[in-house]
């Protein structure tokens, strides 16, 4: 047992700081330090600098366009990318949809789609979630009816994150009507431009805009569009959620924002004194910093787990990440709310007003607390987690 | 960066529970409890013939030269079957004053007594108002000529009625608080002028309230700088509350295992509990605070080689703080989902409960612990 990284991984790590630090745009890392929300160009800039590098799709196998890193420097790229902090590639084609295409789909889909997602020359946007099918994703209801060479589609999604911004979809569809509601489900991929597409935007209670509604009526799709089998989509979108059981820990993501909390509350006093000398205080970020570290803990020994024996058996531990992970994530937006006390109040109608200089740095603290609910939400909720380690580990 | 175990540590810990499966089982454990001085003389020299009381002491000494990792594959075996024996008090504590502090002549005559299980040893430093402050001592050793003079109270002595050899900290110089002027002295356990009062402690171990009332030792009884001995103490204090985190993983393990398993039996309405969702995620949540505790106690451990004397300090201190939430959850909902047959002396899950509860109240509990984070700091 030993807790250090190696030398080489050492140097790695400072390669990878260096070029955070020289190619993330400035404005872009301001924008993620103070929590506000980044525009489809500045996302857009920065995945192509990324990509220019060859760290686009960087976890995907090196045939594919991907580095063929070890587990450990995929998790050192991760967490630096979080901590520095600068945007994650776009999960929906990265880590979602461009596993699917290169691990099921036929040469022609991988040759087209694959750069085209390592380049975010396509944005793409998750057609999973339906007003009726929530946890139970299964019981969707969107159809995708075969005639001819074409599927004809209708129904809902929603939830469907930044879908104001994509170029395509991947979509479940029941496809066949008669069997268990598993089995007759397709994973079918489409232009978000196609007749019949609506997209309707669902303001969250941050004020935000990420989260859209997505109407199919009568959406014509060419049957090559359909990714691997008929009638194995939800196979497919297992492989899919599973597919990605480190990163969501968001290790570094959270160590940013203790140092947001550390930076904010040695400047904002409460009875005389910075707030980070508050012993109260302390005591809760000593209490979250703990808890961090226990996870990243945690996530390491499932990252080393899978560098040395693989990814086929999950490490028991793994799904403690999710768990934990959004739990912190979310008291480190509580810690900020607390830092700021009565100035969370103002609320910033124009997005990024820098006339107010208060509000310049406080206004994004509530919405960002709020938006945070999600995190134990989205991604299969916290219950469903705890349904997954009642029966994968615990077998009862 | 490595989790895994090596051979050795394999072996070893192959070792470390094939014995206590044999020989440590819940009714054997009633029955060495019922033993004159509360432990079994018999499972103490199995483990000196396995060669587990020498683990941590180096080669030349006579030991196995072994690291952190081993001290916590054994605390973390000892923890599952709920062992009695003096492990902790004799080769975790003794032993780290020995191995940090003693002279060569100190090792030669002490340590060879440990590994071969013929000696036993307890750590006299609570005393009645010092709570978790090591400095905070009261109890006094004078020098006389080329002696020391020991007065005090020290109370709850882990293993304090059996032990050969008492470990007693106490003042040569300055006022109670003082970091400096603490010794640590040996004193044999039959010393003129020392009185014992043994009793057993809630989780079954024993322990003793000692009383030094002008004890003579020599000044080769000094272990380390009598006039600085707080670092030391504060090294094998760190040592022992990292040896305690992973037995307290041990014990967390075996009651949600012995939980889980529960829930699968017991029937209510037709069905096994464990098919009831509120319980089935109590039991996730459980699990959680296990691996949880789980990556601390191996942080903690992995700490010891750390170079930085502060941040080892600190990683045990956050430790002990995961260690003492977890087990509290843990140790009171395991109780909860064996409903009342958890609340008897007769079901083991109980035990375990206890032990937890007691792991947590010495050395600093997490509120301490959780305060010396707050003002280190850990990122």
């Amino acid at each position: 047992m030993d807790l250090a990284f190696s030398k080489e991984e050492i140097a790695f790590r400072e390669e990878v700081r260096a070029f955070f630090r020289d190619n993330v745009p400035p404005e872009t890392r301001r924008k993620m330090v103070e929590g506000r929300h980044l525009s489809k160009d500045e996302m857009i800039a920065w995945w192509r600098i990324l990509n220019k590098k060859g760290w686009g799709v960087s976890h995907w196998p090196k045939e594919y366009g991907g580095t063929g890193w070890s587990s450990v420097q995929q998790y050192i790229f991760n967490e630096e990318l979080q901590m520095h902090p600068a945007p994650a590639p776009l999960a929906f084609g990265v880590s979602m949809v461009g596993p699917v295409i290169y691990t099921f789909g036929n040469e022609k889909q991988k040759q087209h789609y694959l750069p085209r997602i390592a380049n975010v020359d396509d944005w793409w946007c998750q057609g999973f979630s339906e007003p009726g099918s929530g946890s139970d994703l299964a019981s969707l209801k969107t159809k995708a009816e075969r005639k001819g060479d074409k599927y004809i589609i209708n129904g809902q999604k929603t939830w469907t994150t930044l879908a104001q911004h994509a170029d395509m979809i991947f979509c479940l569809c029941r496809t066949d009507t008669s069997a268990k509601k598993q089995m007759g489900i397709s994973f079918i991929v489409f232009s978000m431009q196609s007749k019949g597409v609506t997209v309707r935007p669902i303001e969250t209670i941050d004020g935000g805009h990420e989260v859209n509604e997505v109407f199919f009526d009568d959406v014509e799709v060419p049957v090559e569009n359909l990714i691997g089998e008929e009638n194995k989509g939800w196979d497919y979108a297992k492989f899919l959620l599973g597919n990605e059981r480190t990163g969501i820990a968001r290790v570094g993501v959270s160590k940013e924002r203790l140092r947001r909390i550390k930076e904010l509350a040695s400047k904002v006093e409460s009875n005389g004194k910075p707030v980070i000398e508050d012993q109260g205080f302390r005591e809760k970020l000593a209490a979250c910093e703990i808890e961090l570290k226990a996870l990243e803990l945690t996530q390491l020994r499932v990252v080393a787990d899978e560098g040395k024996h693989g990814k086929g058996k999950p490490n028991p531990a793994s799904s403690v990440l999710k768990i934990k992970g959004s739990e912190i994530q979310q008291t480190t937006t509580e810690l900020l709310m607390e830092v700021i006390g009565p100035f969370a109040a103002p609320y910033d109608e124009h997005g990024d007003d820098a006339s107010n200089e208060t509000m310049d740095w406080t206004a994004q603290i509530a919405p960002s607390y709020f938006n945070n609910r999600k995190v134990s939400i989205y991604g299969g909720s916290n219950e469903i987690q705890r349904n997954i380690i009642t029966k994968a580990v615990l077998g009862l | 960066m490595d989790f895994d175990l090596s051979e050795e540590q394999r072996l070893l810990k192959e070792s470390i529970d094939g014995l206590l499966t044999d020989s440590y089982d819940f009714d054997a454990r009633k029955k060495y409890q019922k033993e004159k001085g509360g432990w079994s003389k018999a499972v103490w020299s199995k483990l000196a013939e396995q060669g587990l009381l020498g683990l941590p002491f180096a080669e030349a000494d006579g030991g196995f030269g072994a690291g952190a990792v081993e001290t916590m594959i054994v605390m973390e075996a000892l923890g599952k079957a709920l062992v009695l024996e003096p492990y902790l008090a004799t080769v975790v504590i003794g032993g780290g004053f020995l191995r940090h502090g003693g002279s060569a002549e100190q090792k030669a005559s002490h340590i060879p007594g440990i590994i071969d299980g013929s000696k036993t040893f307890a750590f006299a430093q609570l005393e009645k108002n010092s709570r978790y402050d090591l400095a905070d001592v009261s109890t006094t050793a004078k020098k006389k000529g080329g002696a020391y003079v020991i007065d005090g109270e020290k109370f709850v002595v882990l293993n304090g009625e059996n032990a050969d050899t008492l470990i007693v900290t106490a003042r040569t110089k300055g006022s109670r608080h003082d970091k400096t002027g603490i010794g640590v002295f040996l004193v044999p356990a039959n010393a003129k002028g020392v009185t014992r009062k043994g009793y057993p402690t809630q989780d079954g171990l024993h322990a003793a309230d000692i009383t030094c009332t002008g004890v003579e030792v020599g000044s080769d009884a000094a272990i380390g700088d009598p006039e600085n001995g707080l670092p030391l103490i504060e090294r094998v204090v760190d040592e022992a509350r990292t040896a305690m985190c992973a037995e307290a993983v041990g014990a967390m393990d075996e009651s949600l295992k012995t939980t889980v398993e529960y829930l699968k039996t017991r029937k209510q309405f037709g069905v096994p509990i464990g098919s009831f969702q509120t319980l089935q995620h109590r039991a996730a949540d459980m699990f959680v605070a296990l691996e949880q505790a789980r990556s601390m106690s191996m942080f903690a451990t992995m700490a010891a080689d750390f170079e930085d004397a502060k941040e080892r300090a600190t990683a045990v201190a956050a430790a002990k703080v995961q260690i003492g939430k977890s087990g509290k959850f843990i140790g009171q909902q395991s109780i909860q989902l064996h409903g009342g047959i958890g609340m008897t002396q007769e079901a083991k899950i109980g035990h375990y409960f206890k032990r937890l509860t007691m792991i947590e109240n010495m050395f600093g509990d997490t509120d301490y612990h959780l305060r010396r984070v707050a003002e280190g700091g850990l990122v």
